[in-house]
């Protein structure tokens, strides 16, 4: 029942997200412009750009345009659609469908971003399975972090900012992980090094989706 | 002119929170301490900075249990209560970021390095002050109490990664990681113990004091606009 529920509404929000195109694309060209300022702010020094930063860096894009991408799950719902979701589905299957759906939405930020980004500013990734995979990971604990946090953001006043300071302190312990992990990626260290952080990011996005699914229902009811 | 009263029967845990108090701040920078290199006197830190964080650990944990509560309950009491001790560990870990910055300027030469501990320990305000901005921009009370306690509840479990496990993962300058000269909590000389258990208590209770009136006045407040 509740993993009918979750896949409807996924279903159900991807076809409203490809019909109104407009939501999605402009989050690619934020993403996009984003690297392409970094890439003319940098350009004398792209050829010695070093890992650390050129890492630093790429994080700090996704990290900017995830919050910019999950921001819109709650806080530009108008009320007739939150009263009609309220009235159908059950808010675990509502807040684990847009979870997911931010998840995937996320990793294809993230790849797409990946991609451009070594286009403009090289590639120094020496394991990119790895890279890879903290990807995938982290766009799962950003997705839970953020569309809880939209969720909660959307019931107050001046929802944007708030969206961004109750998300960036929740989200630094995730990223300084992450940026650990891929630090090791980039360098190329053995999977062995980063088993311990990788624990640490699957523990965290686990905790991260328990809590948001049990706390949800109590946002959703007001 | 009026008799001064000491109701003891309900105040006695007052009269405590000022004599541990007091024994800290006196007993703290008065008792013999062990010769550690580098750190030397500066070591009755302890008794202010290590100590006002422990109580403020205790504070916000209250704060989380008392968000739990008005979730499962719905009672405005909790709601109060979640606020206040949040509001006072906030006071006590800005107090434990000064004392702790001050003792870094004359131990590491520096106010701030960058550390995992010193990081997480302002993350930590700031999820905190993010906290109360989120208060004061719901209009609603009970839509208020009901968002603050989740986002109290979200913050307290993300917290906990970022104090305990992020410092495991990184080599760290501050006392009691590493190898580095310091006071280990596990390996306290005795002297030191004598007053650092009653400092935290002292803290403690001394919060608590402050949080009970700050909730009497509130109350108070709460019921003149039920009248008027």
């Amino acid at each position: 029942m509740l993993l009918k529920q979750i896949r409807t509404l996924i279903l159900q929000e991807t076809i409203i997200e490809w019909r109104l195109k407009y939501a999605i694309n402009g989050i690619l060209l934020y993403l996009i412009s984003v690297i392409f300022i970094s890439y003319l702010s940098f350009r004398s020094q792209v050829s010695s750009l070093n890992p650390v930063i050129w890492n630093t860096l790429f994080w700090i894009i996704i990290l900017f345009t995830a919050v910019n991408a999950v921001t819109k799950s709650f806080i530009q719902l108008n009320r007739g659609r939150l009263i009609y979701y309220y009235s159908i589905a059950n808010p675990a299957a509502i807040i684990l469908s847009k979870v997911i759906y931010n998840t995937l939405l996320l990793i294809g930020i993230g790849l797409t971003g990946l991609f451009m980004y070594s286009l403009v500013l090289g590639n120094p990734i020496d394991d990119l399975l790895l890279f890879i995979v903290n990807l995938l990971l982290g766009s799962v604990g950003f997705a839970g972090v953020l569309t809880m946090n939209s969720g909660i953001a959307s019931k107050a006043a001046n929802s944007t900012t708030l969206m961004a300071i109750l998300s960036f302190p929740v989200i630094l312990p995730l990223l300084l992980i992450i940026i650990r992990i891929s630090k090791n990626a980039l360098e190329g260290l053995d999977w062995s090094a980063s088993y311990g952080p990788i624990t640490y990011l699957c523990a965290i996005d686990i905790i991260v989706i328990t809590i948001s699914t049990i706390l949800f229902p109590y946002i959703w009811r007001s | 002119m009026a008799k001064l009263t000491f109701d003891l029967k309900n105040n006695w845990w007052k009269l405590i929170a000022v004599i541990l108090v007091l024994y800290t701040v006196i007993g703290g920078f008065l008792i013999k301490v062990p010769r550690i290199a580098i750190v030397q006197e500066s070591v009755r830190n302890q008794f202010f900075h290590v100590s006002m964080w422990f109580s403020m650990m205790i504070l916000l944990t209250t704060s989380l249990i008392f968000s739990i509560r008005y979730l499962s309950k719905s009672k405005t009491k909790f709601d109060l209560l979640a606020e206040e001790f949040a509001y006072m560990g906030i006071i006590l870990g800005i107090l434990g970021l000064a004392t702790g910055s001050i003792w870094a300027r004359f131990t590491w030469g520096a106010w701030w390095v960058n550390d995992a501990k010193l990081n997480g320990a302002a993350i930590c305000m700031l999820i905190y002050l993010a906290y109360v901005i989120l208060r004061n921009s719901i209009e609603d009370e009970i839509q208020r109490a009901r968002i603050a306690a989740v986002y109290n509840i979200f913050a307290w479990s993300t917290l906990l990664p970022l104090l305990y496990i992020l410092p495991r993962l990184t080599d760290s300058l501050h006392p009691g990681s590493g190898g580095n000269p310091g006071f280990n909590i596990y390996d306290l000389d005795n002297n030191l113990r004598l007053v650092f258990y009653p400092s935290i208590i002292g803290w403690t209770l001394l919060g608590l004091w402050i949080i009970q009136l700050r909730v009497r006045v509130k109350e108070l407040k709460s019921k003149l606009e039920d009248i008027s």
